[in-house]
């Protein structure tokens, strides 16, 4: 074992160059020493065989940003359920209540959007608010 | 042997500090200024956890919530660009002009 | 030292909701109002929603001197009730109440029919008040960012219009650029002295030498919070976004959160007896005052001068945290509340007179409006008279007091740029008022009636400015009392 505190670290490193060097090398070989006869077809982009059809760039609907935005804030507000688990014996019943009133308020929020018809995928949208 | 110390980290959390704010005042694209500015976030949190080895779980729990707001703040600044973008049409920031001084 | 440890040492009392009781009645308020939004017909009972939330901050108001009788610490000594906290709760609901009183006809008019704004206002309020009873950095920031994301989303509340959302996105980039700072000057505080409780962190650094990371951590702060007060050289998006956002909204974010943020200031400078305060302060204000006034001169939009004047004044206030803190605080304190009435009170005058779409809002727009509605331009004038600084309006004994404590500490320098200052404004004051009056109308139309709810709302402001000119030793009185219970 060396004494140096990074030097236990070479094996990784000696790995990382050698896969760099490896894949560097099969691309290159392949780049210098292939034929290169291009045609329209293989230009084209791969879609699992498919001819493509019209750019990549569309815009989409609203509604995958207002999803995602949602995923995020409900998604992050369970991150409090992990230390609450941890210290559940420790705070007895206040923390058990506590954990109501915080997923109360979730709730809340959960039923303000449904209300708002933000999760009505469906064509005409009921809710009243517009986003 | 150089162990790692609480100050490796404060370096690592500085850079990243730097970086977020050079990234804010130079980029164009809103969301990436907004992504910048979530780096700023992180070079927190890496801090409040060093210092967390020092004086126990407090700056853990403190990085929770820097967690939950970052997440917040990014959802609500998605919705205010959606509401700009369309009136603008835009996501630059160089674009957002229409008050001078 | 962990928190799961002090939380089975022992749990919290019903004292302990006493003391965040503004915050709870305000937050559940907010709630209902947002649950029924959806529900109701917004058409009809949008006004309904507006009275709903007006109750909401009467109830915080009443809540609010019901907790003042039983001041103390709560919740693992995160919060502190006392008088302090009690003066900025008071101040915060009230102008929270009052904000939504000239909000009913604004909204009526821009066709904003969603009943959200009430319930972002009083989440906005939950942030603020919970920021002047806070002693604990990591509440302190999450009472921060409650206020900051409410005000982003009600700056861009005119949907439809192309400035307000590009006032949102202009104070959401930069505001959470600046909370970013704020955040960063906290970490480092908790690294530098272990803690994030005021209490512990102004014991540690006055038990030992200052480490050169607290200094840094204060700038930091320092500079985060003074992105939220407009301060110099941080208040370049004060006038964008004050052009752009609601009328209502700009008195409403001009006056609760800044007061809030300059609670925050006061623990920070004072209570922790921050290291290199004097510097920063003096820079600051300094700053403020003079790019302030000099902005605002050139002005033609009415609601940019006002932006503006609002950076001037914030650099005022400063100068008070220069001062001896036995002189500093309340000085700082009253100026605060007398300036919440009388910019509450001209933007309220601003959001009547800007019709749909908020189309006039130029100077030429207000000329002979003393013709037109003798009562809108007579308030207008008291309310720029105010912010001159004109005695027996609030604007001069609050000036007055924060001179007075600035010469008591010295800074001979500071109140001679202050000074200056105010005889620069007096200038773009009084061409409002010159415009006003002297001025012929360029549109003879007449204007619609004052509603009930917005000269209740012009009354009040109009009443509290002249009460503050005329008898501010009450006030002041409270405000050294707080000041006292802040240094015990």
């Amino acid at each position: 074992m060396p004494d140096n505190y990074f030097a236990r670290y070479l094996p990784i490193l000696i790995h990382f160059s050698l896969a760099a060097l490896l894949a560097t090398a099969i691309v290159l070989l392949s780049w210098i020493i292939g034929y290169r006869r291009p045609t329209r077809a293989k230009l084209s982009p791969y879609e699992c065989g498919m001819t493509p059809v019209g750019d990549a760039r569309q815009r989409f609907s609203v509604k995958f940003y207002l999803v995602a935005m949602l995923f995020i804030l409900f998604d992050v507000e369970a991150v409090f359920l992990y230390p609450w688990a941890v210290i559940l014996r420790d705070l007895k019943m206040f923390g058990f209540w506590e954990m109501l009133v915080y997923i109360g308020i979730v709730l809340v929020g959960f039923f303000y959007i449904w209300k708002k018809g933000v999760l009505d995928w469906g064509g005409a949208s009921t809710g009243r608010g517009e986003v | 042997m150089v162990p790692i110390t609480t100050l490796h980290y404060l370096v690592v959390a500085a850079a990243l500090f730097v970086l977020g704010v050079i990234g804010v005042l130079t980029r164009r694209n809103v969301v990436i200024v907004l992504m910048s500015i979530e780096l700023i976030l992180n070079a927190v949190n890496l801090n409040l956890v060093a210092f967390s080895r020092l004086y126990g779980l407090h700056g853990q729990v403190f990085a929770i919530f820097v967690i939950t707001d970052a997440a917040a703040e990014a959802a609500v600044g998605l919705g205010i660009l959606i509401a700009f973008f369309r009136n603008k049409e835009t996501v630059n920031v160089d674009e957002v002009d229409l008050l001078k001084w | 030292m962990s928190l799961a440890f002090q939380a089975s040492q022992a749990l919290p009392r019903g004292t302990d909701y006493l003391r965040i009781l503004p915050e709870l009645v305000l937050s559940i308020f907010g709630m209902i109002i947002m649950v029924l939004d959806p529900v109701v017909d917004q058409r009809r009972n949008q006004k309904a929603l507006g009275t709903l939330a007006l109750i909401g901050s009467l109830a915080a108001i009443a809540s609010t001197l019901w907790q003042a009788r039983a001041p103390g610490l709560a919740f693992w000594n995160m919060v502190q009730v006392d008088t302090f906290s009690v003066f900025f709760h008071f101040l915060i609901t009230t102008i929270t109440a009052v904000v939504i009183l000239t909000s009913y006809e604004y909204m009526e008019v821009q066709q904003i029919r969603v009943g959200e704004y009430y319930a972002l206002i009083l989440f906005g309020a939950v942030g603020m008040c919970l920021m002047s009873s806070a002693v604990e950095l990591v509440l302190i920031f999450i009472a921060l960012e409650i206020s900051s994301i409410s005000t982003y989303i009600l700056a861009g509340f005119r949907r439809r219009a192309a400035i307000s959302s590009e006032a949102s996105i202009k104070y959401f980039l930069l505001g959470s650029f600046a909370t970013a700072f704020f955040l960063y000057g906290v970490a480092l505080m908790f690294g530098a002295t272990g803690s994030t409780s005021i209490p512990t962190i102004e014991q540690h650094l006055r038990s030992g030498s200052i480490p050169v990371l607290a200094y840094v951590a204060i700038a930091l702060m320092f500079v985060g919070l003074g992105f939220k007060v407009a301060a110099a050289p941080f208040h370049v998006w004060t006038p964008d976004v004050y052009e752009g956002a609601p009328a209502p909204i700009v008195g409403f974010m001009s006056t609760a959160p800044k007061a809030a943020v300059f609670a925050v200031l006061l623990r920070i400078m004072f209570q922790i007896h921050a290291p290199g305060r004097l510097g920063l302060i003096w820079v600051a204000a300094a700053l403020s005052m003079t790019l302030g006034n000099i902005g605002a001169l050139v002005q033609q939009n009415v609601k940019r001068l006002l932006a503006y004047s609002s950076i001037a004044h914030a650099g005022y206030l400063l100068v008070a945290f220069a001062a001896l803190p036995q002189n500093g605080i309340p000085s700082a304190m009253f100026y605060t509340a007398s300036y919440a009435a009388m910019n509450i009170g001209a933007f309220a005058v601003v959001s009547h007179f800007g019709g749909a779409g908020e189309r006039y809002v130029t100077l030429e727009d207000y000329s002979g409006l003393g013709r037109r509605s003798p009562v809108l331009a007579a308030a207008l004038t008291l309310f720029l008279l105010s912010l001159i600084g004109i005695p027996i309006t609030a604007g001069f004994f609050a000036k007055f007091y924060v001179f007075s404590a600035a010469l008591q500490a010295n800074l001979v320098g500071l109140v001679i740029i202050g000074v200056i200052n105010s005889a620069v404004a007096a200038y773009y004051y009084l061409r409002v008022i010159v415009v006003v009056y002297m001025h012929d109308p360029r549109d003879e139309s007449v204007l619609p009636a004052v509603p009930l709810e917005l000269g209740a709302a012009l009354a009040i402001t109009a009443l509290t400015t002249i009460y503050l000119g005329l008898l501010p030793g009450r006030v002041l009185d409270y405000a050294s009392r707080s000041a006292g219970d802040l240094l015990h």
